[in-house]
């Protein structure tokens, strides 16, 4: 599962120009800076906040050549980098040769991965490439609490693929967490262990997509973390990454680094692993689907032309939010965490730090005509793994009834 | 480097990191670098003026800095 940009931005910005950079992005790019591509939905895990409600492969699943012809056409709009994810990339048996087409076609990768492929010799060539980032997903600083949201024995899963890209030379690989009520006091040990395999962490918010809606009421941050949260995150400043998904939080007080800007549509979006474009990675709903690379003129018309896209590119008008003033820092917050709790798309964020969330969360829960719309897509495993050994009699060995007698029956008197 | 309507984005692969060019004018500056012999013939050529020069000086400065653009070698000079 991956996000929004990783912008480091200000080096190149010039005092010569009117207007904040925010307000041109609003207005759209020509082309995204870069995209979420979900390559399949299958995946070896079922964590319970999959933002795609991975599991199982999508029959429809892109070919080898279509993907390449995706990569193609990123190339011509000089799209920077993709940020792969899934499901679980790497199980593709294509994902090497796609990671190697991108990056002979200038198209920057950094894929996200629970750390199951990546072995001594996979760490290896990663290392080598300067044009391949890898993320490896981890919920917890220890396996009790990873465990219990990416399952059983993925944090060991985790830990080893970081030590093979430490000791195969790869520095500055990101750990990415998605921050939870359970794991925001954990935040110092995931510095520790960052620091430990020489990477770069990067905290990123869970949203109540996929799966996430189902968990969203147990693990969202109580309003304390969040506020623990954000003063962390300033203490570090630009060493921790965070995909701009805190913006919401910038209404504490001074801006957290970055664009502080939805950009779906705008600069980002999503393509799924059956090619379908949506506007981001936390908004697989048939509200927000673009088109698909499949339609004619492909992923570039898309962008370029889509209706939805069209209309996310007009200037908020803040709605309910406008008379606050903290609206032009937080700017009403993600799209995605209001639609799938159900509250208006201009109104406040459930999670606002100013509590206008709550009140609009209440609001909901008092109308139960109202329903919370669920996600449109759902590759979900079909049964979980039991957790432990499965419980098995086996019936006291029967002798044969003679010698060479081999029929299943031999010994049992017909009733 | 991508022109947009704006000015531009540049990317740098080695530090992942990324810049805005917030104007043409400063676009067509960092474009003609390499074709004069500092960055303040570049600046003349692209028409900035002595007063804005100050605040080009700064953005090529803070693109030095994040190695996005470099000083060139005598190999790959080209005058």
């Amino acid at each position: 599962m991956t996000l929004a940009p990783d912008i480091a931005p200000a080096s190149g910005q010039t005092a010569t120009a009117p207007g904040k950079l925010t307000d041109l992005f609003q207005l759209g790019l020509d082309a995204p800076i870069c995209l979420t591509w979900e390559l399949t939905y299958a995946c070896n895990l079922s964590c319970v906040h999959c933002l795609s409600s991975s599991g199982r492969r999508d029959p429809r699943e892109l070919t080898t050549d279509e993907c390449k012809a995706v990569i193609d056409t990123l190339q011509r709009m000089q799209v920077f980098y993709v940020n792969i994810g899934g499901g679980e990339p790497t199980v593709r048996p294509d994902f090497w040769e796609l990671v190697d087409y991108a990056t002979a076609h200038q198209v920057g990768v950094k894929f996200s991965t629970n750390g199951v492929k990546i072995t001594a010799d996979v760490a290896a060539r990663l290392a080598a490439s300067d044009y391949v980032d890898v993320q490896i997903s981890l919920d917890g600083a220890t396996a009790e609490v990873n465990d219990a949201v990416r399952g059983p024995g993925s944090y060991a899963t985790a830990l080893r693929a970081m030590q093979n890209l430490a000791d195969a030379g790869f520095r500055g690989f990101k750990i990415s967490v998605v921050m939870t009520r359970q794991n925001i006091p954990q935040i110092d040990e995931f510095k520790a262990i960052a620091d430990r395999y020489g990477a770069q962490l990067r905290l990123t918010r869970l949203r109540p997509s996929g799966r996430g809606a189902d968990v969203w009421d147990e693990l969202h941050p109580l309003p304390a973390q969040q506020k623990q949260l954000y003063d962390w995150l300033v203490s570090r400043g630009e060493q921790v990454l965070t995909g701009d998904s805190f913006f919401h939080l910038s209404a504490f007080g001074s801006a957290l680094p970055g664009l502080n800007l939805c950009g779906a549509g705008r600069v980002v979006c999503l393509i799924d692993p059956v090619g379908d474009v949506y506007a981001c990675p936390f908004a697989i709903h048939e509200n927000f689907l673009a088109g698909n690379v499949r339609d004619a003129g492909g992923f570039e018309t898309v962008w370029k032309t889509s209706e939805l896209f069209q209309d996310l590119r007009k200037p908020d008008t803040g709605g309910a939010c406008r008379s606050c003033g903290f609206y032009d820092s937080c700017r009403g917050g993600c799209m995605a965490a209001k639609f799938f709790t159900g509250l208006p798309m201009d109104g406040p964020d459930p999670e606002c730090v100013q509590g206008y969330g709550e009140q609009a969360l209440a609001a909901v829960g008092a109308t139960p005509a109202v329903a919370v719309p669920r996600p449109s897509v759902d590759h979900s495993h079909r049964t979980s793994p039991r957790p432990g050994p499965v419980p098995v009699t086996i019936a006291p060995r029967r002798p044969p009834s003679h010698d060479c007698d081999e029929s299943p029956l031999a010994g049992f008197a017909a009733q | 480097m991508r022109p947009e309507p704006f000015g531009a984005l540049l990317y740098h692969f080695g530090t992942r990191r990324l810049s805005f060019l917030k104007n043409q004018r400063v676009l067509a500056v960092v474009r003609s670098l390499s074709d004069h012999p500092s960055a303040r013939a570049a600046c003349h050529a692209a028409g900035v003026t002595e007063a804005e020069l100050p605040a080009y000086e700064r953005a090529l400065a803070a693109l030095a800095d994040s190695t996005m653009i470099s000083e060139r070698t005598r190999h790959d000079s080209r005058s």
